[in-house]
């Protein structure tokens, strides 16, 4: 055992444990990558050091539990199911167990990002690891204290007991748990045993929401702060060329007016004269080249789809061949709009630059990577960047980019103000960043009734699907298939929103697949067990999906739906995707009125392995579903000049109350690790959507948004 | 610039701010009443709801100057020790996700459920409407405020 200022060290990599200056154990750890050997714990918990941890657990001498969170919510509710995870090893009732946001974060963390649905897998080892390593530890002291072998001791609930049935609580022994080695081996719960993972926790944060309390970046407030309004270019391509000021700094309660880069800041003593001084700005915008129009996009796009030199992202067998030998080829173009994010809570973020630091506060789902980007702009030393996190009014990819950090962090740097940065729906909606516009191009090869060669082409702004993607379904399911794409460099800023790329290649794909089944005269769901009856698990390392869990939610689905077994007046639509490790798939149900499809249901089978938090499981995939469902009918977003032609919700069209169904979640049961479910639950929602329309009219939708492309007449036809 | 008094959660409350500023920005700005949230500044979100003299206002569109001689209540001061029965239903159906319009969703449903004690499903669909939630809690929303009727009858 090695001893030292009442720090226990041990060869185990990611655990530290020391005793609380006020009594009780506090233990240390490092969810995603190991911490540095000579990392300690701090004694005190007003001082956690979360350079050298992410996450911590204090366990009190009433053997009260509280749970530091590492991860920055974005209303995922990973705040909620990540403790409870810890909670369940450690043995604690959960209502003994209190959650706190570990708000700061630095260098030290690979991982401290809210993105790719990706928290709840990565943690899942580590979680659990530290809860039983804490509880054995605890058990180990109770032992010593009895004078018992530990292995005769057993603790539940927040009680160790032994051999003759006397008890011990955690409280009782945390002190003396401090003092010893950190066991190594530890046994993990079966899944049967659980008695917290899978049962229900409201959020933990409940509370404060429904009561108002101050949580989000934008409710952050330091005595004597100002607050910037942003002027930056309106159209993407645009530079700044004079500006005139006089009648901006006559609003009452404007202090001053700053030109950074293209863009200019105006500071008030509140949001309101901010943002009514920005409005009183007079700029003279220029541009050295074309300003690009939604029809330049489709130009571009267009010429990309028909260009013969694109990357070829997977070659399976020999497409060319499956081509020329076809009986018959049916070909698709999808397309669909850029998209802003439009996060609930506009951008914001505090900064306060000044000689001793940099404090920065506020909602970003990136801490680390913006940190040293700040570093970097105002030429700091890493080591001076404070970052706090808040909770984030939503997150949907906005957050990832640290663009609006940046703004704060170099006007506070310019007047050395504790400012903050207060985007207006209008600045949000037109600052960029948006899910990227894309054309898809689908060929399928027919062939004796089969499918014998897939050719997707993708065209896009600025950047292609990454580097997974070719491998989901169908690769591995068609002998022939090939995925190519390419781009085109856009002055339109683009970024990763919600399910990057596979929130339209899904309806793109799911929707070509159903019109397949026509075309071959097979159910649509039968079409889908065909294709994965052809892929065998393991065999081929590179596929992403499992066919045997794509296969199992399917059937879940169908069978939820009573796909095919509906009324007259119902019509149904099917789709399944997989994307972030988890299998969906989706029955739209619909009914027409007024040549509008109205959507009644959505039936979604999952497959996400454990479930950690049943409530808030089923909260993401309906919100996924009728995200996925809104955009893809009224999603609508163009360009003219290099300007957003929408920027305020009075002409952006989101869903809203009247027009979303009920969401029906089943999950399929099953004991694997969980994944992620903040983004796959989207991906099916519109081709499910299509497909169910196409049932009821005929109507092939290929374009989104939906609304703007239903063919009315036809709707009503059928009604 | 002008000072007046306005009636918050039933106190009294001196404000010196521009005439034209929003009861919004008055309340967040100069009164720290950040439960009040902004969405888009236009009445089109729903997210600044408040009540004025008991009836759904948004705070974004209306002067706190105009409304000298009116009750606002905030989502701060709908509920003392005891949550009302709306948020009630909130927390026992988990309604947020990232949480942020949940406020402006409560003060809608808590004056609907003034107007309309038993309303059906269309007519809470109907009321709900116009409170945007980018996040899509729209099933618990409308579940919560059927709860909320229920417990309050
Ligand atoms: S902020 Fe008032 S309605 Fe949106
Ligand atoms: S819960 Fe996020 S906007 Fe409604």
């Amino acid at each position: 055992m090695k001893n030292k200022n009442n720090i226990t060290f041990s060869r185990r990599n990611f655990i530290r444990t020391s005793t609380l200056a006020t009594g009780g154990l506090l233990v240390g750890f490092n969810l995603f990558n190991a911490c540095k050997d000579t990392a300690t714990p701090p004694i005190d918990v007003s001082k956690l050091n979360f350079n050298e941890f992410n996450a911590f657990i204090k366990i009190a001498d009433n053997g009260y539990v509280t749970l530091y969170s590492p991860n920055p919510e974005i209303g995922q509710g990973v705040k909620t199911s990540m403790p409870m995870i810890i909670a369940e090893e450690l043995d604690v009732p959960w209502e003994h167990v209190t959650v706190e946001q570990g708000n700061l974060d630095t260098k030290n963390f690979q991982r401290q990002v809210a993105g790719g649905s990706q928290s709840i897998r990565f943690g899942w080892d580590v979680l659990r690891q530290t809860g039983a390593t804490t509880k054995q530890m605890l058990i180990n002291a109770a032992a010593l204290k009895w004078g018992v072998e530990a292995a005769t001791c057993s603790a539940s609930k927040g009680i160790i007991t032994n051999a003759k049935g006397e008890t011990l609580g955690y409280g009782d022994v945390v002190n003396e748990a401090a003092k010893l080695e950190i066991p190594e081996n530890v046994t993990l719960k079966l899944p049967k045993d659980y008695t917290i993972i899978g049962n229900d926790a409201i959020n933990v944060d409940i509370d404060k929401i429904i009561t108002g309390k101050p949580l989000f970046g934008l409710d952050y407030k330091v005595e004597g702060m100002s607050y910037a309004s942003v002027a930056r270019p309106p159209a993407f391509g645009q530079k700044i060329g004079t500006f005139d000021a006089t009648d901006a700094k006559t609003v009452n309660g404007v202090s001053d007016v700053i030109q950074f880069g293209d863009k200019i800041a105006v500071i008030g003593k509140n949001t309101w004269s901010a943002m009514k001084g920005k409005k009183a700005l007079k700029i003279d915008w220029i541009n050295d080249n074309k300003l690009e129009s939604t029809e330049d996009h489709h130009n571009e796009l267009n010429k990309i789809l028909n260009s013969k030199k694109l990357n070829v992202r997977r070659d399976d067998g020999n497409v060319d061949k499956a081509f020329a030998s076809a009986d018959k080829i049916i070909e698709r173009i999808y397309e669909s709009p850029f998209l802003p994010h439009n996060c609930m809570e506009p951008m914001n973020f505090y900064a306060h630059v000044s000689d001793a630091k940099v404090h920065l506060v506020g909602p970003i789902q990136t801490p680390a990577g913006t940190a040293s980007r700040v570093a970097k702009l105002i030429n700091r030393d890493e080591a001076d960047i404070h970052l706090e996190m808040t909770r984030m009014g939503g997150g949907f990819g906005r957050r990832l980019y640290g663009d609006f950090v940046m703004e704060a962090a170099e006007i506070s740097n310019i007047t050395k103000l504790p400012i903050k940065v207060v985007f207006s729906r209008e600045d949000d909606m037109a600052a960029g960043i948006y899910r990227p516009a894309i054309k898809y191009r689908i060929k399928a090869a027919l062939k004796n009734g089969k499918i014998t060669g897939y050719h997707l082409k993708e065209a896009a702004i600025n950047s292609n699907m990454y580097g997974l993607i070719p491998n989901f379904f169908p690769a591995g399911a068609i002998k022939n298939y090939r995925v190519e794409s390419g781009n085109y460099k856009s002055d339109i800023t683009t970024g990763a929103w919600r399910a990057p790329y596979t929130n339209f290649l899904a309806f793109a794909e799911q929707s070509f697949f159903d019109e397949l089944a026509d075309e071959l005269n097979t159910n649509p769901v039968q079409l889908r067990l065909d294709l994965l009856s052809n892929v065998q698990d393991g065999k081929d390392d590179s596929i992403e999906y499992s066919a045997k869990r794509m296969t199992d939610t399917i059937k879940l689905a169908a069978k939820k739906s009573n796909w095919g077994q509906t009324d007259s007046n119902t019509y149904q639509g099917f789709s399944a995707y997989y994307s972030h490790n988890t299998h969906v798939a989706e029955v739209v149900d619909i009914s027409l009125s007024n040549g509008l499809p109205i959507i009644e249901k959505v039936t979604v089978a999952v497959d996400c392995g454990i479930v950690v938090n049943p409530t808030g499981a089923k909260n993401q995939i309906e919100g996924g579903v009728i995200d996925g469902l809104g955009h893809a009918m009224y999603g609508d977003f163009t360009f003219k000049n290099g300007k957003p032609q929408d920027i305020n919700f009075n002409t952006y069209r989101l869903i809203r109350m009247k027009e979303t169904p009920i969401v029906e979640t089943h999950f399929v049961k099953n004991n694997l690790s969980p994944t992620g479910l903040g983004e796959p639950g989207l991906p099916p929602a519109g081709g499910a959507l299509a497909n169910a329309i196409k049932a009821a009219t005929g109507q092939l939708l290929t374009k989104q948004p939906f609304i703007k492309n239903l063919d009315r007449r036809k709707t009503d036809l059928n009604a | 610039m002008a000072t007046y008094s306005i009636n918050v959660n039933g106190k009294n409350k001196s404000v010196t701010a521009d005439d034209d500023t929003p009861l919004l920005w008055v309340l967040r700005d100069e009164l720290n009443l950040v439960g009040t949230k902004f969405g888009c500044g236009i009445g089109q979100c729903g997210a600044c709801t408040v009540h004025v003299d008991g009836v759904a206002v948004r705070s974004c569109s209306v002067p706190a100057a105009n409304l000298k001689d009116v009750k606002i209540t905030t989502i701060e001061g709908l509920s003392n020790e005891e949550l009302h029965p709306v948020q009630d239903a909130w927390k026992a159906l988990d309604v947020p996700q990232c949480g942020y319009c949940q406020a402006g969703q409560i003060m809608t449903a808590t004056s609907f459920l003034k107007q309309n004690a038993n309303p059906n499903a269309t007519e809470i669909r109907e009321a709900m409407h116009r409170n945007i939630c980018r996040c899509a809690s729209y099933n618990r929303i409308e579940k919560a405020v059927a709860l909320a009727a229920k417990k309050m009858s």
